[in-house]
């Protein structure tokens, strides 16, 4: 399974683009790396291909059929600061059960402990609430997983801990992810193939 | 070499209120000593988030009202009471703010570095000054005319370090100086700070990038939710990190997409829940019996200052 960006288009002001005819193709069983410089449009890219952005132009396709722009999307957003992804009036069980509610042994997986569930965001950490970010991700309807510098802010330790059970599981249950980072050397250890971001954008 | 800076055992916590009227002591900073010299570049290195910058705005006297602070900060062996700090902050010690949003932006560039001046005559002497060092960093005339919003973050940054400079400070405190900017204004800003350093002024850098510290510092020291838990030669951070002592060091260099990528479980707590003893224990693979009573003090091994009953080796 492939998901097939073609030639998206997207501005935010007029005559103003800032992704120009971008192509990019994530297959399932792969950790694509996106790399460019801060302010170049990665993450504007990011929200397009999950649904967050819906007037650009080009085609978004999964398996060459056309992304669903109402409903669940296939692909899965997780932003680089997850205490603005969630409700700050919602104890950690609500946050994660809006999407899924995983098996007790995928939680192990991701270091949930039960004790957090009934905490508010504000009593967890940024490691300890990225963790659920990325597992509230990772509903079964979730066929892609779009990173978006989800480990830049964690320290060298937590990053290893977040992507090693992320890229274990989605090695497992096929999902495609697309690491979007300016860090070079992470990316050169976790991605199968890095793209350039500024080779793709033909501004 | 003399100790420019001096902090012992400083402690800075909030209260804060949870269930209902019911407070609680936010602790942010705990029991954290350490020492600039002159020549040197000093990092504070701790996760986001963490309350490092308090540690900046406490040297400054800038601390909110409503922080409790104890411990001593000695300039050349002086206490720091609040008024030695207003006389000595924007003087001999100079702060270089994490972002844009520091600057006034209704004011022009070059007014806000110059600030207010009483004496006419000194305006002239002050004003040639802020030239000189602007021209220093590549910073035409036009800037001094621009609004902040103009800047972009590579200039900002410069106005911010050449703001700084402006009136010969011994003593730099660069709160995140790095971040938000592409990699050739990082190295840029990198060159900048060392320079500063071979011109004698003593730096405190406080930083979450490990790599930012070990391009810039001589010494780095780590913080673990709050505590100072090693002050060590950055040397050290090298080869496969044998020299460093700490287990959570350790973990942290061999992390590093360019060393090993090691994995090492355990996670770090929130603030509201430091556990009692060593605030590692819970995550370390050499616990011991005491580490889950006592809070180990900082001690001297061979020539690291470390906070741990039972430090690795260099054959660990």
């Amino acid at each position: 399974m492939y998901l097939n960006a073609n030639n998206i288009s997207f501005s935010y002001r007029k005559n103003k683009p800032i992704l120009k005819n971008i192509s990019i193709s994530i297959p399932d069983n792969k950790v694509i790396g996106l790399m460019g410089d801060s302010g170049s449009g990665k993450s504007t890219l990011c929200k397009v291909i999950s649904g967050y952005l819906n007037n650009y132009t080009g085609t978004i396709t999964i398996d060459n059929e056309l992304i669903d722009k109402t409903g669940y999307c296939p692909a899965q957003l997780i932003f680089q600061h997850p205490e603005k992804t969630m409700n700050p009036k919602w104890k950690m069980h609500k946050v994660l059960s809006e999407s899924w509610n995983p098996p007790q042994e995928l939680k192990d997986t991701f270091g949930l402990k039960e004790g957090w569930m009934n905490r508010w965001p504000s009593e967890l950490s940024g490691g300890e609430l990225q963790r659920f970010s990325i597992l509230r991700a990772l509903n079964p309807n979730t066929k892609f997983i779009i990173a978006d510098e989800i480990s830049t802010m964690l320290d060298t330790v937590t990053q290893v801990q977040i992507w090693d059970s992320l890229i274990d599981y989605c090695k497992k249950n096929k999902i495609g992810i697309l690491a979007v980072s300016h860090d070079k050397e992470l990316l050169e250890v976790i991605a199968d193939n890095i793209v350039l971001f500024n080779d793709i954008n033909k501004l | 070499m003399s100790k420019l800076l001096e902090i012992e055992k400083l402690s800075i916590s909030f209260s804060q209120y949870f269930k209902g009227l019911e407070q609680r002591e936010l602790k942010v900073l705990s029991d954290l000593t350490m020492d600039v010299d002159d020549h040197e570049i000093l990092a504070v290195l701790g996760s986001s988030g963490s309350g490092k910058s308090l540690l900046a705005h406490a040297i400054l006297g800038i601390l909110p009202s409503n922080a409790k602070v104890s411990g001593s900060i000695r300039y050349k062996g002086k206490e720091m009471d609040d008024e030695l700090k207003e006389e000595l902050r924007g003087n001999k010690i100079s702060f270089i703010p994490q972002s844009v949003n520091n600057l006034n932006p209704l004011m022009k560039v070059k007014e806000q570095a110059i600030g207010y001046i009483k004496d006419e005559k000194d305006k002239e002497k002050i004003i040639k000054k802020q030239r000189e060092i602007f021209n220093q960093y590549n910073l035409s005339e036009e800037v001094d005319e621009m609004y902040p919003f103009q800047l972009s973050g590579g200039m900002a940054r410069k106005v911010l370090i050449s703001t700084a400079l402006l009136n010969d400070p011994e003593i730099i405190i660069a709160d995140e100086p790095t971040p938000g900017l592409d990699e050739e204004a990082v190295k840029e800003t990198i060159n900048n700070l060392v320079e500063l350093k071979e011109k004698g002024i003593g730096m405190i850098l406080i930083t979450h990038d490990i790599n930012t510290a070990i391009e810039t510092s001589d010494r780095i020291a780590i913080l673990y939710l709050g505590y100072v838990i090693e002050i060590t030669d950055t040397k050290n951070f090298s080869g496969e990190g044998e020299k460093l002592l700490h287990p959570y060091t350790r973990s942290l260099y061999r992390a590093l997409p360019e060393t090993y990528f090691e994995l090492t479980e355990g996670h770090q707590p929130s603030y509201q829940n430091i556990p009692k003893g060593c605030p590692y224990h819970e995550n370390c693979s050499r616990q011991i019996r005491e580490c889950h009573y006592e809070l180990p003090e900082l001690r001297e091994v061979n020539g690291t200052i470390i906070r741990c009953f039972n430090p690795l080796g260099e054959g660990d």
